[in-house]
């Protein structure tokens, strides 16, 4: 059916665009701007403290949903476990932290050492995990029907929320490594954090090395090509196992990282932070496209300045809160879910 | 597997030699004789609690058993039933009718702790019956899975999946913001926020100013969750013999043929979704006035969960399996893991606040070993397996799958 699909859009030739299509493709990102734009006149200091807090916090989710995008583009199935492979992430960065006595007083040499150190640590920590997933829980059920590996991410996830909990039953504080509250510069009277720049000093490099790796490398072309036909990618001989541990592997590795950022920036952890940490980011991919790595990447922007404003309080008048963040957030996920399954920029989907 | 196999021939052998309505009749008397064989204590609360979440399952088995569809988001229902009871069984509007409050059928003791028994019947708030508030949250709870169930008609598997789970996720925010107005129109409280209702109203027989149970004699309040489950299953067994029921189970297997055959799948879903919602609201109503409180830190994700792996560890689609699934999880949470944890000090830690992880745990040996549930519907395990023998002639056989489907032959 799949295969199908795919030469019917190939061979067709491309549907003159309707005024109707352009507008319906165009209209939830203006929507979307045209708020932010509404509330920036309505209180312009704010809401640009609150574009740049939620720009570099939605590096963050923009790490993790790339994980639930390349993910679901490869073998369909949400990752229920991945924003507990997020958690894991940020466990491991600071249990090593904790383990080797780094501290804020500690000299500033060894503090970028042990962070680049851990940073790798981490990441290899959550990718390894991936990949044991992967082949515990969805391997088995490779050719069952859809529901099945989708129940297993969810008894996945709650088993590794659980030892996060055993692990560390109580939210810890994270040293203050970076000085994460400390102004590093101003610029159009908003503070710039150094939190800020840490996560986008840090993120950037990562998401041009995934992009570049799946769209330019070998191995990323089997990617794409197991994820367009995983049989016909089979007969290329292709490996389409390794193919999708390697994709779990990418996944963990993003996952690591935005846990070791996380910490950072927040300064705390807590078993628990994988679940909303993991939806939110879920809902980032899903905007974006799901399967559409830029597209999660951009999802994940969107969705930190969607997050900042309402984490705010005041949307036009309208008094939301950190408390209602969440619910914000769900919302504009049920959105796009139902009115726009191929996301906000229409690329082609499966699901779509 | 071998040993299963025989096990499953060995039961069919067993059933097959008495006729089902004595088995019937055995278990119905000792489920009601059964508050005399363990006494009124922590295992009778457990058990009574226990109904209540067979309801639930039962509930949920309508939406993802019959109808196949995948709702994470249950507890909105549980939220929605209890806030019910919530509003119209305590306090919480102390300025309806000028303070006097409204009374229906209310007992004046059932308004207050037992404690403070023989106060004024015009104490504040709402106070309705609660058989009466029952049909009053099924029908909300009903209306409310409709609203809740149009928008994700379009969408299959995982995108439901994942909508109904934000649902699940919207609706206690919502209750708990709302302490102020809704959405900040108004100023009325209509949850205490994170504190939650409570007291609430305990259960009264209409005709009786007398209470129904205490926490001393908790025998009647298992009655009457013991009843609410008789009708759970009446209800049940009657609407998956009905023609609706077959379309429930027509749509779940194919929704173009079933369509086709000219079953409006709008309808049949819009129903399996009022229905389902309609039973979650039923048990959370009786939850609410036994747990004395309505608080959302009850109505989590993992309460979904909760439900659902007893529906799937008990056997998708089917009645009894579901019962089973739901008796086996819940007393093992509310009686198993406790008791564990007092016999097994040298662990360090607490194994009652892992008991999501072990249901997780649970889900993830079902699905890999036995998708099918402990006790499977025939049909359902047909399909589930159909899919693998497919799936294996398909992408040319993953080893490990063919060898399966061998040893479960």
């Amino acid at each position: 059916m799949e295969a199908a699909s795919i030469t019917e859009t190939a061979s067709a030739p491309p549907p003159a665009r309707k005024v109707g299509d352009v507008l319906n493709a165009y209209a939830l990102p203006l929507l979307l701007f045209g708020a932010l734009l509404a509330q920036f006149i309505y209180e312009p200091t704010g809401t640009l403290e609150n574009v740049k807090t939620g720009l570099s916090n939605g590096m963050v989710w923009a790490l993790i949903a790339l994980g639930y995008t390349l993910v679901y583009g490869i073998v369909e199935l949400i990752n229920f476990a991945h924003g507990e492979v997020f958690m894991i992430g940020a466990f491991v960065a600071l249990s090593l932290w904790q383990t080797f006595g780094v501290t804020e007083s500690t000299g500033l040499a060894l503090i970028v050492v042990s962070i680049i150190a851990f940073l790798v640590a981490s990441m290899g920590a959550s990718a390894t995990l991936n990949v044991l997933i992967e082949r515990a829980a969805y391997r088995p059920l490779r050719n069952a029907p859809k529901l099945a590996p989708l129940i297993t991410a969810i008894g996945m996830s709650f088993i590794l929320q659980n030892v996060g909990l055993l692990w560390r039953p109580t939210p810890d504080q994270v040293p203050d490594l970076i000085g994460s509250h400390s102004v590093y510069f101003t610029i159009f009277k908003v503070d710039v954090l150094h939190s800020d720049v840490f996560a986008v000093v840090v993120t950037v490099p990562l998401l041009i090395g995934l992009l570049w790796f799946v769209g330019s490398t070998k191995y990323g072309k089997a990617m794409r090509a197991t994820a367009q036909d995983p049989d016909a990618a089979r007969l290329m001989g292709i490996d389409v196992d390794r193919t999708i541990s390697l994709t779990f592997l990418l996944g963990g590795l993003m996952a690591g990282a935005a846990g070791l950022i996380y910490a950072l920036y927040n300064l705390t952890v807590r078993f628990n932070m994988g679940f909303t940490a993991g939806l939110i980011a879920f809902t980032a991919a899903v905007m974006g496209g799901i399967g559409n790595l830029k597209g999660a990447v951009i999802g994940g922007l969107i969705i930190g300045v969607i997050q900042a404003v309402s984490d705010g309080g005041n949307f036009l008048g309208l008094p939301l809160g950190e408390a209602w963040t969440p619910a914000v957030v769900f919302a504009i996920l049920i959105l796009v879910m139902v009115f726009r399954p191929q996301g906000l920029f229409g690329e082609e989907t499966r699901e779509g | 597997m071998r040993f299963l196999a025989s096990l499953r021939s060995g039961r069919d052998t067993v059933t097959g030699m008495i006729p089902g309505w004595v088995l019937a009749v055995v278990l119905i008397v000792f489920a009601v004789i059964f508050p005399y064989l363990v006494g009124s204590g922590s295992f009778l609360d457990a058990s009574t609690q226990t109904l209540a979440y067979v309801i639930m399952a039962l509930g949920l088995n309508i939406v993802v058993g019959f109808a196949g569809l995948l709702d994470l988001g249950y507890v909105a229902f549980y939220a929605i039933g209890a806030f019910v009871i919530g509003w119209f069984g305590s306090q919480q509007f102390p300025d309806v009718n000028g303070g006097k409050g409204i009374h229906i059928l209310a007992s004046d003791r059932a308004t207050f702790q037992p404690k403070l028994s023989g106060g004024r019947l015009d104490i504040a708030g709402i106070h309705i019956n609660f058989f009466i508030v029952l049909f009053i949250a099924m029908a909300i709870t009903a209306l409310w899975g409709v609203l809740l169930g149009a928008p994700t008609l379009r969408l299959r598997g995982d995108y439901l999946a994942i909508v109904t789970l934000a649902f699940g996720e919207i609706v206690p925010r919502v209750f708990e913001n709302s302490t102020s107005g809704l959405f900040g129109i108004g100023s009325t409280d209509f949850s205490h926020g994170r504190q939650g209702i409570t007291p609430i109203d305990k259960i009264n027989l209409p005709w009786s100013h007398d209470l129904l149970y205490s926490d001393a004699n908790l025998k009647p309040a298992y009655w009457v969750a013991l009843g609410m489950v008789f009708f759970t299953i009446f209800v049940n067994r009657r609407l998956r013999d009905s023609r609706l029921g077959r379309a429930w189970i027509a749509v779940r297997e194919d929704e173009v043929a079933a369509a086709s055959m000219g079953i409006n799948l709008v309808r049949t879903k819009l129903w399996a979704y009022a229905i389902g919602a309609a039973f979650g609201g039923f048990a959370g109503v009786f939850l609410g006035t036994y747990n004395n409180t309505v608080n959302v830190d009850q109505f989590e994700f993992g309460f979904s969960v909760f439900i659902l792996a007893m529906v799937i560890v008990g056997g998708m689609g089917n009645i009894w399996g579901v019962i089973v699934g739901a008796v086996a999880l819940s007393m093992m949470n509310r009686y198993g893991l406790p008791q564990l944890n007092s016999l097994s000090e040298p662990l360090g830690f607490d194994v009652t606040s892992i008991s999501f992880g072990i249901f997780g745990f649970f889900l993830l040996i079902m699905m890999v070993l036995r998708p099918e549930g402990l006790i499977p519907s025939g049909r359902r395990r047909l399909e589930l397996r159909e899919a693998e023998i497919e799936g294996s002639e398909d992408t040319g056989a993953v080893g490990d799958m063919s060898q399966m489907y061998e040893v479960r032959q």
